[in-house]
């Protein structure tokens, strides 16, 4: 039966007909969903990881033990796991393995704008680039047996366009799952150098031989038009040539690594101009110029950051592009922001007013950057809030200044890398306030399980860790309860963690209102005391707003989004602020 | 039949993603081509959300272009302005004005414009609000602002009522059946 699904999904129920028999992965987004549609499908495990590391390594156990396996990771989450992946690629697979990676040009919501394709040009393994739902779908089960036919593992990378995107999808008859053997082979899964080395000359082979099966798999398709322009591109820059150019020629690349030279040779050869539409870098067009192909329009006509469409395509060609009316300026601008209640906002109403330097991390907390709180100073990658403090902490000491930087992370991106961080500054008598989020969930993604919800992916109950007794196992003495919606017991906890020596950690245990479903009575403005003075809105919350100019303005709040947490009250001077009573009418 | 682009605009948390889905799948019930996409990265409530669904007979990419909206349906007054630029000429827009503060104006960093109506009216020839937070409190609850907003549209769509009604129960959890239905059907009288 025909369905509209997302590129996620499509990929999640492509994995359930193929065969798949096991999944792991870590929330990112655009791949979040994908893993949390096979949980929901249900008939085959699946299971989030403490991260992509992790999820990976566990996946490559899955198909050593003989089950066709997938993990799901958006694209910096190969960067953790591409310790795992660059030696896999030695000892290849026994049953079906992929690595589902999601791109996200345009950096909807990512730190940076890397593109996948290179990760499967440095590990030497196979890559496919769904264009719609559709084909999502059915590389899942083409992936799985190219990754046995040669003993590989293989990429399918996503961009957020296909990830998130819903297109109509016509499953395919389901496969049952076929668990293979369990076997002990050392010289193909113990890395030593002398087999290694054995290895290494497989995997050059490996890639001769799927530059061939490129040259004539159907995933590689040339579509002949006008044959003034050729076009060569692949996923959902494809849809975009189609929309900008429905005659031109095409060569379109389901299988982008590796590329198919005699095929784009003879593609060439036959139009008279040749284009390379390709998001972010310029893989294809790199290995193509190095085939001594002339390409006329690639990057010298079309970004290399962002998001590729019709109008840049219809531009870069020279062809009209529409004239469309310009956007209205001078708007205010509308970013997200912590929800209404959330425990971040005391935290960071206070890190604003103490004005510590913040080492933060990924994940809603990061919010805490933006105005009005400015209270965050540093992001990387995640895990990086504590390691990156203990490195500021050691130069300060250095320096000779006495300011204790402060760390920001959340309960899910601790799990996944802050563990280490924190082991390593407890070991080398570091000097840092680490300041733990711990609201039970991996919050930014949509709210996921993780290990310490209790739950697991299916909402099983499950071993619960609590954080207070892991920091101390890693050495910290210092390691003490907060509630960051008390705002003096807040200042005061975290004024006592700079002036304290050495490691020093707070945990907040308050959990994420939106997952946890937390309703609150709204709150009051008694507008005969409140003076307009503005000290609540300090706290930038989207529930408070002042009254219609004219008179002199004073603060109300939006019932309809005020969650009641009280914050703000305890930012008024004029004891103008009250819990209404009554029920809760926020739109959460 | 020619492609129909629709942009749906809101705020985070205003359920502008169940409104797309509603238009897909009566897209799919209708035998159409269609494709829907937004951009949802992160949980929080409160940002601006944009989703476009683009139904035909054949439809490539899943983006719709500035200029090319037939139809604009915004959740709120301001995103109805921060997005009119999508419509075609000609085109329609439906906006809820119920408004809501941005942080920026919450935090007194930004001045929600008193005039939105009166730009949107000299941008937009074929624009209509409504108070569609009553309507959906009338049909028994706010949060299905989104169904009043669908049912207002439903008459510009091409797409039958009965399909779209068919759809709405179909996806509607238990007990939001009633609800949603009694909003849609009140967008619709709007």
């Amino acid at each position: 039966m025909k369905k509209i699904i997302s590129g996620n999904e499509a990929i999640a129920l492509g994995f359930g007909d193929a065969g798949g028999v096991f999944a792991s992965g870590y929330p990112g987004t655009p791949s979040t969903e994908t893993l949390e549609e096979v949980a929901r499908l249900g008939d085959v495990y699946c299971e989030w990881a403490a991260n992509e590391k992790v999820a990976l390594e566990a996946v490559i156990g899955g198909s050593i033990a003989g089950g066709r396996s997938l993990s799901t990771m958006k694209h910096v989450g190969v960067n953790v796991a591409a310790d795992a992946l660059l030696t896999l690629t030695y000892t290849g697979v026994n049953a079906g393995l992929i690595l589902m990676v999601s791109d996200d040009p345009g950096m909807h919501s990512s730190q940076n704008e890397q593109d996948s394709r290179n990760y499967a040009k440095f590990a030497k393994v196979p890559m496919l680039d769904p264009a719609n739902s559709q084909e999502a779908y059915d590389m899942v089960r083409a992936g799985f047996e190219i990754s046995e036919q040669f003993d590989t593992p293989l990429m399918l990378r996503t961009t957020t366009r296909i990830a998130h995107a819903k297109g109509l999808v016509v499953p395919q008859e389901k496969v049952a799952p076929q668990i293979g053997e369990w076997v002990k082979d050392v010289p193909k899964y113990v890395m030593l150098p002398n087999f290694g080395k054995l290895k290494h000359v497989e995997v050059e082979a490996r890639l001769l031989k799927l530059q061939e099966f490129a040259e004539t798999t159907p995933l590689n398709r040339i579509e002949m038009g006008d044959t003034e322009v050729g076009i060569i591109t692949s996923g959902v820059s494809y849809q975009h040539v189609r929309e900008a150019c429905p005659n031109a020629s095409v060569l379109k690349l389901g299988l982008v690594h590796p590329l198919p030279e005699k095929k784009i040779r003879e593609f060439a050869g036959s139009v008279k101009r040749l284009m390379i539409v390709e998001e972010m870098d310029a893989i294809f067009e790199e290995q193509i110029r190095a085939m001594g192909i002339e390409v006329e329009i690639g990057k010298n006509k079309l970004p290399l950051c962002g998001e590729i469409n019709a109008d840049l395509i219809r531009a870069a060609l020279g062809d009209k592009v529409p004239e469309v009316a310009a956007p209205v300026t001078g708007l205010p601008q509308r970013p997200p922001v912590f929800c209404p209640s959330c425990a971040h906002r005391g935290l960071f109403t206070i890190l604003s007013k103490l004005k510590c330097f913040v080492s933060g991390d990924i994940g809603c907390y990061t919010l805490g950057a933006l105005p009005p709180m400015n209270a965050m100073h540093s992001v990387i990658d995640m895990g990086a809030s504590i390691s990156a403090a203990h490195g500021m902490a050691k130069v300060n000491a250095i320096a000779g200044r006495d300011e204790k930087p402060v760390a920001v992370i959340g309960d899910s991106t601790f799990f996944h890398s802050g563990i280490t961080g924190l082991l390593s500054m407890a070991y080398n008598d570091g000097n840092a306030l680490v300041i733990i989020m711990d609201n039970r969930t991996t919050g930014m993604t949509g709210g996921q399980e993780n290990p310490g919800s209790g739950v697991t992916l299916q909402g099983v109950p499950t071993q619960q860790v609590e954080i207070a007794p892991l920091v101390k196992a890693l050495g910290i003495d210092n390691v003490v309860e907060l509630d960051a919606y008390d705002l003096k017991a807040t200042e005061a906890a975290i004024k006592k963690g700079l002036e304290t020596p050495g490691p020093y950690v707070l945990i907040d245990k308050n959990p994420c209102v939106l997952r946890y479903k937390v309703r609150k009575p709204a709150i009051h403005v008694d507008q005969d005391k409140c003076t307009g003075c503005r000290a609540c809105l300090k706290v930038a919350c989207m529930a408070l707003g002042l009254t219609a100019s004219g008179e002199k303005q004073k603060v109300r709040v939006d019932p309809n989004v005020c969650n009641g947490c009280g914050v703000c009250t305890q930012m008024c001077k004029f004891d103008a602020m009250h819990e209404l009573g009554g029920d809760n009418h926020a739109n959460l | 039949m020619q492609i129909f682009n629709i942009v749906i605009a809101g705020v985070g948390g205003q359920g502008v993603l169940m409104a797309s889905k509603v238009l897909a799948e009566s897209a799919l019930a209708s035998n159409l081509d269609v494709k829907q996409n937004e951009v949802h990265g992160m949980a929080q409530r409160g940002g601006s959300v944009i989703s476009f669904v683009r139904i035909g007979d054949k439809i490539n990419s899943p983006v719709v272009m500035p200029g090319s909206a037939d139809l604009l349906i915004s959740f709120e007054p301001l995103e109805a302005l921060r997005y009119i630029h999508y419509l075609k000429p000609g085109g329609r827009l439906v906006y809820n004005k119920v408004s809501i503060n941005p942080s920026t104006v919450a935090a007194g960093l930004a001045v929600y414009p008193d005039d939105v109506e009166q730009q949107i009216a000299a941008l937009c020839a074929e624009a209509k609000g409504l108070d569609a937070l009553s309507i959906a409190r009338e049909a028994g609850n706010g949060k299905a602002v989104n169904m009043v907003m669908v049912g207002t549209v439903m008459q510009h769509l091409p797409l039958k009522e009965e399909i779209i009604t068919e759809v709405v129960k179909q996806i509607s959890q238990n007990k939001g059946v009633e609800v949603n239905l009694k909003a849609l059907a009140g967008g619709a009288a709007a």
